[in-house]
């Protein structure tokens, strides 16, 4: 077990960001986003989650894939740079870092998306387990410890002093290259700071939520509920619940005309659009109600059968806290229960 | 609460309703979703309270293809969105029935955040917290929507019934032109470093604009694939900056300044400092004009008279 | 000092068919010169105007947007500049509330009897934003040379 004291964090913070870019959690006007920081930034270390995900350290919103030229004789065609470099991530929950390992699946599996894959590699988790979770969290309903969070290095935060363990090889490098802020210690206080947080988890009002009659092959059963109706209701079409949702994956790629050629990129997209998935035979999904439907079938059923598995929610609460409407996966699990299940 | 309650329930039971929208409980504690109510029985659902932040005229354009009436419960801000949305043949007046009920000012649900609240209570001007962490108290007027610390005033603009009429006269907050006139007074390079700012947090998710009761084109400008800066991206500044100035006059002379933009935005940009500064230079350029106040006439952009000002003789206020 | 190009700003002119069109072809017809930086775009009516062609023109590389129609009162629709008058004070107005030099965004009335005043004109507004420099703040740097 490593220790480092506690006001030593901000001189840790500064060498790290003078060795590699490093991205942590910092307040952003009247919320909170993971950016680069430079020693400008105010840390915001102690709210629970970021009012958007740090997906985009690893699948940005926007992306350029290629260039075309088409103003040199011929046409010139430019593939985007991968990540070439390595990055720190601290203070990514162990929610966010669940959503990656369900991203890994989506993006590394089958076809390797370069891209992202380069990221991944050169990213460098440090997690931070959750001292304060909130009424919103709901992590453990998908088998996640708030206290254990995944990643490369899990820190947790104690009164005195922070306590680092490493998960990965590349943990291990991490804190190696740090070694002066660290001491080797005893873990014990740690494993009280754990304890703390799991005796809060357990009262977390949203923690009983079951999962019973979700998951593979229940695509029959849940597709034609007619609660979806009742559920949709007040679903005003916006893309927030899809945008700060770490796990959501979605993109379209388009071409932007500069004029002297085009930028080939992809931006996230959202199921909850009304273009969303246009072909130029129509949209197939045509009602809100069917737009709402996707997002969760694909969240709690279709995920899990296609990516070994694994939920597509990892219980961040984000889509809870900023759905317009009051919405959100927590209401669809609450109202179509297993046992009343209508079809 | 009772007498709400009361009243929808005679108005299903005399058919002068087929249905209500309401709110009910949403699933954290101060958090209020917009509902339908068919029966009386599912009247018990129904809340309202100071957590009833949704603006719920914008659902009242989709109800509008359902036969009969609908009923709905309106804020005094809200009622001028109803108002302005009858003024423009989107919700037919005779398909609503609308019950004004009286406001004091929406908590902010934001404002819990965090926090670990497990239980909420208001007590004389106070929110009474119950959370994982044990007791807070928190003063209303520091949790109050920003909207309602600007109350433009307790009328409501159209109704069919007022559940307390003695409240219409309540009064107005804080002057809401200024945080405009703050900016007004900057300098160029200072106002675009603030706008570019706020806008940088902007992801596209177009929840003001679908929360917007004025944005209520059937198909908007920028969804589709006609359009090369794609909805949905923020690739450049330009395609932060193109939509808010786009959506904001799109809605200028139109904009009742409910605040519904500004409320859901889930990264906190002051969306309703565009609209204001269309308000305002209305105001001042074409005589005083609340949209929403009157459900005939025209708007102020679709009107005109021969004595405007011309664009290059008006330096802002 | 070094010695360096001068800058040749990007100027869209948005002309009305009716007036200003043929107040530009009246100060060709005319002789009279203005500059070559200005790039016209013949509209119906100035009211056919809306503030997307401006953001767009701007996007796409102009560093200043000008728009001319017939005089108020001379609409050859009798009213749709008295429309597009309203607009653009409103929109010139949020621009300069976001921060956009004001001096990029001018609207002029021009009628087809007035080659000299078109030429006029389109010198003063290119001699402006040319002092102006390029416009950085509305453009999109994808479209950036």
């Amino acid at each position: 077990m490593k220790i480092m004291k506690k006001d030593r964090l901000a001189a840790f913070l500064q060498a790290v960001s003078g060795e590699m870019p490093l991205f942590l959690p910092v307040e952003k006007g009247e919320t909170t986003a993971f950016a680069r920081y430079t020693g400008e930034e105010t840390p915001a270390l102690s709210s629970v989650r970021t009012g958007i995900s740090p997906k985009d350290l690893f699948f940005p919103q926007c992306e350029t894939l290629y260039t075309i030229k088409t103003d040199s004789p011929g046409i010139a065609i430019a593939p985007a740079a991968r990540a070439q470099e390595d990055f720190a991530v601290f203070g990514i929950r162990g929610c966010d870092v669940h959503a990656l390992e369900v991203l890994d699946e989506v993006f590394l599996r089958e076809n390797t998306d370069t891209f992202y894959q380069a990221r991944r590699q050169h990213g460098i988790l440090l997690s931070l387990s959750c001292r304060r979770p909130d009424t919103a969290c709901f992590c453990t309903v998908f088998g996640n410890d708030p206290a254990e969070p995944p990643g490369d290095v899990a820190v947790t935060e104690g009164e005195n002093a922070w306590y680092w363990e490493e998960k990965t090889e590349k943990g291990r490098a991490f804190l190696k290259r740090f070694a002066s802020f660290f001491r080797e210690g005893d873990a014990v206080p740690c494993e009280e700071e754990k304890e703390k947080i799991r005796q809060i988890a357990a009262r977390l009002p949203f923690g009983n939520l079951s999962l019973q009659g979700w998951g593979a092959g229940q695509t029959a059963r849940r597709f034609e509920d007619p609660r979806w109706e009742k559920l949709a209701q007040g679903c005003l079409g916006c893309g927030t619940c899809t945008f700060v949702c770490p796990t959501c994956q979605c993109y379209d790629i388009r071409d932007y005309d500069t004029g002297r050629g085009y930028i080939h990129y992809r931006c996230w997209d959202s199921c909850m659009y009304s273009d969303f998935t246009m072909m130029s035979a129509g949209n197939n999904r045509t009602t809100q109600m069917q737009r709402y439907r996707q997002r969760f079938m694909h969240k709690l059923v279709y995920s899990v059968e296609n990516n070994s598995g694994l939920y597509g929610c990892v219980g961040c609460g984000r889509c809870v806290t900023r759905c317009p409407s009051g919405l959100s996966i927590v209401k669809v699990l609450r109202e179509m229960r297993e046992e009343e299940a209508h079809v | 609460m009772q007498r709400i309650r009361e009243i929808l329930s005679g108005w299903l039971r005399e058919g002068q309703a087929d249905r209500v929208l309401g709110w009910k409980k949403g699933e954290l504690p101060g958090m209020r979703e917009p509902a339908f109510f068919h029966t009386e029985k599912e009247l018990e659902e129904l809340v309202y309270d100071r957590f009833c932040g949704p603006n719920l005229s914008k659902f009242l354009i989709a109800a509008g293809e359902k036969p009969g009436v609908t009923a709905v419960l309106v804020k005094p801000c809200d009622s001028y969105s109803l108002n302005e949305l009858i003024r423009e043949n989107r919700v037919r007046r005779e398909q609503v029935r609308i019950l004004g009920v009286p406001c004091k000012g929406n908590v902010d649900p934001r404002a819990l955040e965090g926090k670990g609240v497990l239980a909420v209570r208001e007590e004389e001007e106070q929110l009474m917290l119950s959370t994982l962490y044990g007791e807070e108290i928190l003063p209303l007027s520091q949790v109050l929507l920003e909207r309602c610390r600007v109350c433009r005033g307790k009328k409501h603009a159209v109704y069919d019934e007022l559940l307390d009429p003695g409240q219409e006269e309540g009064p107005a907050g804080a002057d809401r032109f200024a945080e405009v006139a703050r900016l007004e007074n900057m300098t160029e390079e200072e106002r675009y470093a603030f706008w570019q700012g706020e806008f940088s947090r902007c992801i596209r998710c177009n929840a003001c604009r679908n929360a917007c009761p004025a944005c209520n084109c059937r198909v908007c400008v920028f969804d589709g694939p006609a359009f090369d800066s794609s909805q949905k991206a923020n690739a450049v500044p330009f395609e932060e900056s193109m939509f808010h100035i786009v959506r904001a006059f799109h809605v200028a002379g139109r904009c009742t300044d409910c605040g519904e933009c500004s409320r859901v935005c889930p990264q906190r940009i002051p969306l309703h400092l565009l609209n204001r500064k269309f308000i305002r230079d209305i105001d001042t350029l074409y005589g005083p004009y609340q949209a929403g106040e009157k459900d005939t006439g025209r708007s102020p952009l679709t009107d005109f008279t021969t004595g405007d000002c011309e664009p290059g003789a008006w330096e802002g206020a | 000092m070094p010695v360096t190009e001068e800058f040749s700003p990007k100027i869209v002119a948005f002309c009305c068919n009716w007036c200003s069109y043929a107040g530009a072809d009246l100060a060709g017809s005319s002789r009279l010169s203005y500059p070559a930086e200005v790039k016209i775009i013949r509209v119906p009516c100035s009211c056919r105007v809306n503030p997307m062609f401006l953001l767009r023109a701007f996007q796409k590389g102009a560093d200043g947007v000008i728009l001319c129609g017939c005089h108020p009162g001379d609409c050859h629709y009798s009213t749709g500049n008295y429309y597009a008058r309203r607009r653009m004070t409103l929109l010139f107005s949020m621009l300069s509330y976001l921060g956009i030099e004001k001096e990029r965004t001018r609207v002029e009335w021009v009628s087809a009897a007035e080659g000299a005043r078109f030429a006029g004109v389109m010198n003063d507004f290119v001699k402006t934003v040319r002092a102006l420099g390029p416009c950085r703040r509305l453009e999109d740097v994808r479209c950036r040379e």
